[in-house]
């Protein structure tokens, strides 16, 4: 019984994610058009002849209706065709292959370690709620969640890499080559980007258990006598687990954002840097396929996270 | 007459004891938020007064003295041109809370409309206004405002302006859900039946009465927007030179790292403390603001 009902709430997410989906592509979509004048011109470039403006017209398609250029533009995005570079004449999907994984790497690595020092802060917190303990971590997270990220890095390579000499100041190598090497380059940005991500979690997560500990069912479970510790575990954090679950999806989202402006400083060819130069140099092939690429693996990994909580959801029982 | 008595039943929230004595209480009541308002209140009109509060032009350039530390003539010492920090920092205050409050309104006049439509007209209309704002929301913020300021044009008010749009969902989200609460109450009703048009209830009575979320979240997204000014003037994208905002400011003393490292802490520490003060204030506007914290009286 419970089965079925969880099994048409993940059926229900599912078909929810669709037209998200699609009219998150469509918005990418348009982001092309948002750009003045004739995008075929700008597309040519400076100094191109009519007939280079018109090939590309029609190599893009730009002739035809708005609605039947995006079903085209989909059609061909699906089967992973995203157009070519204006300036390096590299397919799209190349580039994002080439430097998606970069990202990817220091976003991962920034989530895990927000969530292992994130929890154990939390939870510190939650169970001393009101001692200088507690306010001291919450003091932290209030200034973890507003220090620019990208600034935090360059102190960060100041006092670590050209003090300390610990870490590379900047620089990548890609994960798929050489794993370690690229953990080695990865630590620094990806601690850059964790402080929103470990203040968010602690204060996420002192937040529920507090709640949790005022409710009824755990001042008796306190009458009966249980220890805190026996409490904590299998009546709070058990209950709170769902909802870090969505914290931690929400969490992704805005580390790989995040990536954009961290990757700059510490000079990673990754996604991010790659929209950046690209939109510095009007390169918008590149722009579209890459907002695109980020914003469907932004989709993928909440509907992900959904569907995890809807299984993992104690309190879903028919 | 029988507008009049509606609508002061409706929003009676609103204006009674005063609010000149309701704000000193609250902040009575709660040192910290008294303490950001202050910080803010300091930084604002130093930041308005630039021209008369900074010490040197911000643009001029002293050749002779570049890159120095901090001296009685320039308290935060002199970047790679020669021109003071300080003076820089005060006028660069100017465009980060202007790019601030400027997101943050883009977002309120996009935000507020679209949910107040969606909670109000319902049906179809919300579920595509819904689906619309569910979309948008899980486009990475900054990736998406980058997007759109490469397509319009790079310079701050457009990068700022995109950096709106990113966040008016998140308004349109919070309206919807307190108007698809409002609409319910019986003042609504009563002034529907009164005749009240459509556009009267949404002005008069839904919207005062669904704004208090909005008011902290629009203080939460100022230190949001503050660090995105940061970020998109970081990367070239905001203010353009000789132009000055802090994000500005953090970039160039990137570039001179290894030899003056002081030349980047002070921008990125106000940074810092502007935004902690808004986050604060947030939040302490969310317990005063809260309806059912509040005694009914």
């Amino acid at each position: 019984m419970a089965n079925r009902v969880k099994q048409r709430m993940v059926a229900a997410r599912l078909l929810q994610a669709l037209p998200i989906l699609v009219l998150a592509t469509f918005i990418v979509f348009c982001l092309m058009q948002l750009i003045p004048g004739d995008v075929a011109v700008t597309l040519a470039g400076e100094n191109a002849s009519m007939e280079r403006i018109q090939q590309i017209r029609e190599a893009y398609g730009l002739n035809q209706p708005f609605l039947v250029q995006y079903g085209q533009w989909l059609a061909h995005a699906a089967q992973g065709e995203l157009g070519t570079s204006l300036l390096s004449g590299e397919p799209v999907a190349h580039t994002i292959a080439r430097t998606f994984p970069n990202t990817l790497l220091i976003a991962v690595y920034a989530v895990l370690v927000s969530v292992l020092v994130g929890v154990p802060l939390g939870i510190l917190a939650a169970t001393r709620a009101g001692s200088p303990l507690d306010s001291t971590i919450m003091g932290a997270a209030s200034l973890g969640v507003a220090v620019p990220n990208f600034w935090f890095g360059m102190i960060l390579v100041l006092f670590l890499a050209l003090g300390l000499q610990w870490f590379p100041a900047t620089g990548f190598v890609s994960p798929l080559e050489d794993f370690s090497g690229a953990l080695w380059y990865a630590t620094l940005p990806a601690l850059a980007l964790c402080t929103n991500g470990i203040a968010e979690v602690a204060r996420q997560l002192r937040g529920s258990l507090v709640e949790i500990q005022s409710s009824q069912h755990v001042r008796t479970l306190h009458a009966k006598g249980l220890s805190p510790a026996r409490i904590l575990w299998k009546h709070g954090l058990k209950n709170v687990s769902v909802n870090l679950l969505t914290v931690v999806g929400l969490l992704f989202n805005k580390i790989l954002a995040a990536t954009v402006v961290v990757e700059a400083v510490f000079a990673i060819p990754g996604i991010g840097s790659s929209i950046v130069n690209a939109v510095l140099q009007g390169d918008f092939p590149v722009v579209q396929g890459a907002v695109l690429a980020m914003v469907v693996t932004v989709i993928l990994v909440n509907l992900c996270t959904d569907l995890a909580c809807t299984v993992l959801d104690p309190r879903i029982h028919a | 007459m029988t507008t009049a008595s509606v609508s002061s039943s409706s929003s009676h929230a609103a204006d009674e004891p005063g609010l000149a004595r309701r704000v000193l209480s609250w902040l009575r009541g709660d040192p910290r938020a008294a303490l950001s308002l202050l910080v803010l209140v300091l930084i604002l009109g130093t930041a308005l007064l630039a021209p008369w509060v900074a010490p040197y032009d911000p643009a001029h350039q002293d050749l002779e003295h570049m890159l120095e530390g901090p001296s009685a003539a320039h308290w935060l010492g002199t970047d790679d041109l020669g021109r003071d920090v300080l003076s820089r920092l005060i006028h660069g205050g100017a465009n980060s809370l202007y790019a601030a409050l400027l997101a943050v309104s883009v977002a309120l006049l996009i935000g507020i409309p679209l949910g107040l439509i969606a909670g109000f007209v319902g049906g179809w209309t919300d579920v595509a206004i819904s689906r619309l704002i569910d979309t948008f929301l899980s486009f990475p913020a900054i990736i998406l405002a980058v997007a759109v300021t490469g397509a319009m044009g790079i310079g701050l008010t457009n990068a700022m302006f995109s950096v709106g749009l990113v966040f008016a969902p998140q308004i349109a989200r919070l309206i919807r859900a307190r108007t698809l609460v409002v609409r319910q109450e019986l003042y609504v009703d009563a002034a529907r039946c009164f005749g009240a048009s459509p556009l009267r209830l949404l002005g008069r009575h839904v919207l005062p009465n669904a704004i208090q979320p909005v008011i902290v979240q629009s203080t939460l997204l100022l230190a949001v927007a503050l660090l995105a000014e940061a970020s998109l003037s970081f990367l070239g994208l905001g203010v353009q030179p000789p132009d000055v905002s802090w994000g500005a400011m953090i970039a160039r003393g990137y570039l001179y790292m290894s030899l003056v490292p002081e030349q980047m802490y002070a921008p990125g520490l106000i940074i810092m403390i502007t935004a902690v003060a808004f986050n604060a204030l947030g939040e302490s506007l969310r317990t005063a603001l809260d309806p059912t914290a509040r005694g009914h009286g």
